[in-house]
Formats: structure tokens, C-alpha cells, sequence
């Protein structure tokens, strides 16, 4: 059966899109969720809220970032013209400070004083632990004890910024485990904690605020690539973890039925479960393309035939995660964003790649999205564009690829 | 007619409070758990709640999480926990409440899974990430199977939803005393009380009051002002001291019956 073209993405008031999202919590969570949606959506319509938050954007975190016409990548792909959008250039050095500065600004509207975050990769957790100390708030992160071995560095930054940083040593030790136990942290704290959750994924609201704070991304590359080309692009592609920075690109474009919107997720090392992060590949004894609850949020979810959450492998902190934000999910069933997938090896592919031609050095998890784009690049003509999501700089991943060459 | 409204029917009647202890299924082995359902059926258990191990139970305090993670290991299933049921409803006649998260049901599938705890002998399912709003499908799911499904309320629901949660629920509702993880705590929050008398006051059916609960001091509180006390991670942290030992089972035992001795009004 054909299905139509959706030109629309919107949730219902429960936070479905379609059967994904919604909010499923244990029941102490369900006030502070509905007060966060209320005061969520009472700020959409302010103008105040988004005078406060683009000037803080522009001053601040060095809004609108470049779209940024990448010749050498284009000769090298030998078809459409690639563009990318740089939010390698923000404050912090990803797109991540787009939602934490947004989130802050609806901590202090709330009057909590005290903000709590998980971390995958550190991007967040930094981006958190830097508007705390722009707005004076306490802040405490989350990040598994395996990413806190893998990004050092990003430990120090969020202390040095007057986080207090607690490693998870439960479960996978990853993202999953640190979004667990911030989760515990909001159930016991709710009266004076704000939950910063750093991806659009979890309970409603989160999927669709974050997405409403990271769509800036697609509006400015909206119009810059307008500007620059006088016409849309034919594709947009961005890594996948939960999934901010791609729907934060995708969500402006998604009207435009002949934009492609191209997510990457991390093929890791190998094809069974365990061994990637690609929460759509349904193949054989992948573990993928299973429909489940993770975490507040019915989407896709890597699990074992018993319903048990699998570990994920990727290369990058960022991409390693069991389930998708529910949107993809949505998009991906409707057949209006496709994704493909980018092994560690194609990653630091790509990271080498992007570097060597343009002097950007990419975060790993960004640098998934290069070859695809490349790939797809080579399939149009030249008179084509395409724009992929540069979300992140890759200094805090320089240290491991060093090592990794080493070996 | 539930077997869990008749249990507190029967606990009204002889104007006692009810005891329902947690365990999770598989934890440290299958057939250790069955031991402990009939041992804890012998100690007085008025319904037992019994966990389906979960690889993420955000829900939960370390105790339970390290629990969940012992029968993760023996690579415990919900098929596995059902047939527990199964074999120890041969010996005993307590009403058993399934206690899980969603996700480990999901994937057994709905229309499968309401026959299956119903045939297990399984009496009522509480699904910890499950609210009203989202459970429609599983209560109709579950009632046409003569299984209860049992909702949380906690000290932050509104009044409003409370009205709504009492209107779905049914066989009792279960109070989380405070705000939080499970995992034993030393004082019992004015929180529950107060919480108890909202469920009251918009609901006939009975009320457990869980999370926090520890010593006989603290069940007998509870049962001034709720018809039943939930204890789970006090006991869950028996079976981790006595893994191993020959005593287990007794042991844990033991230790549940000391929870009621103070209590003289129970002995019945």
C-alpha cells in the first residue's frame, strides 16, 4: 500500500506520534511531567521566553552558525554540492547548548535551583554544567562509568564549570545506565530538581521540546542554503543517537516532500546484537527493528527476545544507545526519513576525511554522518545540494583516535 | 469475584491488616524463588508480589536493582517466572500479583500474556511504568481474563487523577509512600497517611502502602491507617545475605514472620 507523504510531525496533547512517545513513568513522575509540559507550552507562546532565549543564543553561544559550502568534500564525492552546518562553532562545541540554554531558561521559569543531566559523550553534560553556571544553578551529572574512561577530559571540563559529576557503574555503564539513574535522582528530588535531559527522547515533554529547541538548527540552514543556492536541498543527513541534532535539522524541512532526511546511526563493529547502536536494522539477530519501552518512551529499541534492554556498541559515547527518540520512530515508519548506518571503521573514515579536506575535525559521532553523505552526494548532479548536520567539534575525541593509531 | 478483593475482605473482617511481601522471581535461582513463596505463604503472607527481573528498573533502589541483575545473569524470563507460579500454586493458595516493568510484557505480547497469567494462577499485574492514560489496552487486556490490574498513586498525583487512577484500577490500589526509589528507610513519611486518606476519599477499594518499609515498627503504622504493608527491599536484601546458605529459605522466612510477631493482633 503507498502511503501519502507526511507533511506535518506533530504529537497529540499525550506526546504520541502515532503509537510512539507517550509517557510511561513510574507514577511520582506524572505531576512533575504535566507541570513541565504546562510551563513548557505557556513559554512556546511567550515571546518574552524566546526574546530571553535568542539573545542568549546570538550573545552567548554564537548563533546563527555558518552553513558552510565544503568544496573539497564536494570534489571529492563528485556530485551534489555538500554544505555543512556548523554547530561545530557554538559555545561548548556542539549542538547540545541549543536545549540546555532552552531547558535552563524553563528551570529558572520554575524556580528550581537544582538541575540534573545524564551525559553520553560529555557534549551535554558540558553544555549543562555551562548554563548552571551562567544562571547559578546547582548542577549534578550522570554519566556512566565506561564514557567517563572514554571522555576524560569532558569529566574535567563539567567540574571545572562547578558540576559535580557522579559515575554509574550499573548496567552497560553507558548513556542508558546514566539517563537511569538521573531518572532516580528526579523521582527522589522532585520538589526542587529540574531534569535537563540532553536528547529527544523520554517522556513527553522532552521529545518535543527538544526538538522545539533544537529546530533553530533547520531554520537557519533553511534559509542559508535558500540564500546560498536558491533552492532546497535534495538531503539532509545527521548522526542518530537519541536523535536531537537530526530532527533539529529534519523538523523545518519536513514539509518540503522533496528534501530527503537522511539519519545515520551507528553500525558499531559488527551486525548481532551487542556489537552496534542501529535501532532500525532488522536483520538477522541484529536485535533491531523491535518496537518497546524504554525510558518513558515507546519507540525502537534493541532488546533481546525476552524484552531485556541489550548493551550497544559504538565507537562514539554519543551514538551509544539502546533506543531512538520517538519521532524517528514515527518518521521512520511513515517512510519520510530514512536511516542508513555508519560502522566505526566508516566513522573514523569520515572523521579523517573531513579533517583532512576542510580542517574540521568532527566529533565521532557527528563524523558517522560523512560517508552516507558522501554516498548520496555521488548519486545527484552538481547543481544538487546537500547539507550534513556538523553538530559536533571533535577535540574531546582526539585523544582516542591518537590511541587507536597507536595500537 | 477477585481472590484479592476476598482476601481483604477477610482481613476486614477479622479486623487485621494484610502482609504482602516482595521477591523477585528467579533471585538467587527459579527454584529457590518457588521454595520462598510457599515458605512465605507459611509465615503469613496475606498476597505475595513477585518481580519480573528487568535489565533497567528506574523504579527501584540498589537492592532490587541487584536482585533484578542475579536473575538477569541466570538469564530469568517472564516465561520462566510463570511456570514459578504454576509449580508453587500447586502448594499454595495465596493470591500472587505479577510486579514488572513494561517492556519484558510488551515483547511476550498482550493477547498471549492475559491467558498465560491467568492459567499460571497469577491474580493481579502492577506494571510500574504503566499509568492509566497509557494502559487502556492492558486493562481490557487483562479483564477479560479475570486479572486485576493494579495502579501506583504516589504523594504527587493530583486529585483530580486520583479520581481517574481509582476508576481504572481495581483489586486495591498501591500507595508509594514517598517520593522516590524502593529501599528501606528508617522513618515512614507523614506523606503516606495523608496520601491514604485522598485514595479514601475518591475509592472503595482497599490500600497498600509500600516503598520504604522495613521493621515491624513501621508495618504496624501503616496498618493504623492502610488496609495493607507492601515489604520489599528488607526482604530482597535477606535473600542477598543468605544467597548461598542452606538456611535461605527458612532464613527469609524467618525474617518475615519477625515483621508480624510484633504485631499480636496478626496471629490468628
Amino acid at each position: 500500500m503507498q502511503k501519502s507523504p507526511i507533511t506535518k510531525s506533530e504529537p497529540d496533547e499525550g506526546g504520541h506520534w502515532g503509537k510512539f512517545g507517550g509517557r510511561y513513568v513510574p507514577e511520582t513522575l506524572v505531576a512533575p511531567l504535566e507541570e513541565l509540559t504546562n510551563e513548557f507550552m505557556n513559554a512556546r507562546d511567550d515571546p518574552g521566553f524566546w526574546a530571553e532565549l535568542n539573545r542568549l543564543l546570538r550573545d552567548y553561544c554564537g548563533r546563527p552558525t555558518p552553513l558552510f559550502h565544503a568544496r573539497r568534500l564536494t570534489a571529492h564525492a563528485g556530485g551534489a554540492q555538500i554544505y555543512l552546518k556548523r554547530e561545530d562553532l557554538l559555545h561548548t562545541g556542539a549542538h547540545k547548548i541549543n536545549n540546555a540554554v532552552g531547558q535552563a531558561l524553563l528551570a529558572r521559569r520554575m524556580g528550581k535551583r537544582r538541575v540534573i543531566a545524564e551525559t553520553g559523550a560529555g557534549q551535554h553534560g558540558v553544555a549543562t554544567a555551562t548554563v548552571c553556571a551562567l544562571f547559578g544553578l546547582n548542577c549534578v551529572i550522570y554519566m556512566g562509568a565506561e564514557d567517563v574512561r572514554r571522555q576524560a577530559l569532558n569529566v574535567f571540563r563539567m567540574r571545572l564549570l562547578g558540576a559535580e559529576v557522579v559515575t554509574v557503574s550499573a548496567g552497560t555503564r553507558t548513556l542508558k545506565d546514566a539517563i537511569n539513574e538521573a531518572l532516580r535522582d528526579w523521582v527522589t528530588n522532585v520538589h526542587d530538581t529540574y531534569y535537563l535531559l540532553g536528547s529527544a527522547l523520554g517522556p513527553h515533554p522532552y521529545p518535543l521540546m527538544v526538538r522545539e529547541f533544537q529546530s533553530v538548527i533547520g531554520r537557519e540552514a533553511r534559509e542559508q542554503i535558500l540564500s546560498a543556492t536558491g533552492t532546497l536541498p535534495r538531503a539532509l543527513v545527521a548522526c542518530v543517537g537519541g536523535g536531537s541534532n537530526a530532527i533539529g535539522l529534519f523538523h523545518p524541512f519536513i514539509a518540503d516532500e522533496g528534501v530527503r532526511l537522511i539519519g545515520v546511526e551507528a553500525g558499531g563493529r559488527g551486525d548481532s546484537l551487542g556489537e552496534h547502536a542501529a535501532r532500525f536494522h532488522a536483520g538477522m539477530a541484529s536485535g533491531g527493528g523491535q518496537v518497546g519501552v524504554l525510558q518513558g518512551t515507546m519507540s525502537y529499541v534493541l532488546q533481546n527476545a525476552n524484552g531485556q534492554i541489550a548493551t550497544t556498541h559504538s565507537i562514539s559515547a554519543g551514538l551509544d544507545y539502546s533506543a531512538i527518540g520517538p519521532e524517528h520512530a514515527f518518521l521512520h515508519d511513515s517512510s519520510r526519513a530514512d536511516y542508513a548506518r555508519a560502522s566505526d571503521a566508516e566513522a573514523l573514515e569520515g572523521f579523517q576525511l573531513c579533517a583532512k579536506l576542510e580542517g574540521i575535525i568532527p566529533a565521532l559521532e557527528t563524523a558517522h554522518a560523512i560517508m552516507p553523505a558522501i554516498r548520496v552526494a555521488r548519486e545527484l548532479s552538481q547543481d544538487d545540494s546537500v547539507i550534513i548536520n556538523l553538530s559536533g567539534r571533535g577535540d574531546k575525541d582526539v585523544q582516542l583516535v591518537a590511541d587507536l593509531h597507536s595500537q | 469475584m477477585s481472590r484479592i478483593r476476598d482476601t481483604f475482605g477477610k482481613l476486614k473482617r477479622c479486623g487485621r491488616g494484610g502482609f504482602i511481601p516482595f521477591i523477585t522471581a528467579g533471585d538467587p535461582d527459579l527454584v529457590t524463588t518457588e521454595l520462598l513463596l510457599v515458605e512465605l505463604a507459611a509465615a503469613g503472607a496475606d498476597i505475595i508480589e513477585l518481580g519480573v527481573p528487568f535489565s533497567d528498573p528506574v523504579a527501584d533502589g540498589e537492592v532490587i536493582q541487584r536482585a533484578s541483575e542475579r536473575a538477569l545473569r541466570r538469564g530469568v524470563t517472564l516465561g520462566d517466572t510463570l511456570r514459578c507460579v504454576s509449580n508453587a500454586k500447586k502448594h499454595i493458595d495465596v493470591p500472587i500479583v505479577l510486579f514488572s516493568y513494561l517492556n519484558p510484557l510488551l515483547k511476550f505480547g498482550r493477547d498471549r500474556l492475559g491467558d498465560e497469567v491467568q492459567g499460571a494462577g497469577i491474580d493481579a499485574v502492577l506494571i510500574t511504568d504503566l499509568t492509566p492514560e497509557e494502559g487502556g489496552p492492558w486493562i481490557t487486556a487483562f479483564r477479560d481474563h479475570a486479572v486485576d490490574l493494579i495502579f501506583l498513586v504516589a504523594p504527587t498525583t493530583s486529585g483530580e487523577r486520583l479520581r481517574r487512577i481509582a476508576q481504572q484500577a481495581s483489586g486495591f490500589i498501591y500507595a508509594v509512600s514517598r517520593a522516590g526509589v524502593t529501599g528501606a528507610r528508617s522513618e515512614m513519611p507523614r506523606d503516606a497517611e495523608s496520601l491514604v486518606k485522598r485514595v479514601r476519599a475518591v475509592s472503595d477499594l482497599p490500600v497498600a502502602v509500600g516503598f520504604g518499609i522495613s521493621t515491624p515498627e513501621q508495618v504496624s503504622q501503616v496498618w493504623r491507617f492502610a488496609d495493607a504493608a507492601v515489604i520489599g527491599s528488607a526482604l530482597v536484601r535477606q535473600v542477598e545475605k543468605l544467597a548461598g546458605s542452606p538456611d535461605l529459605v527458612a532464613g527469609v522466612g524467618e525474617f518475615a514472620r519477625s515483621l508480624l510477631v510484633q504485631n499480636t493482633h496478626v496471629v490468628t
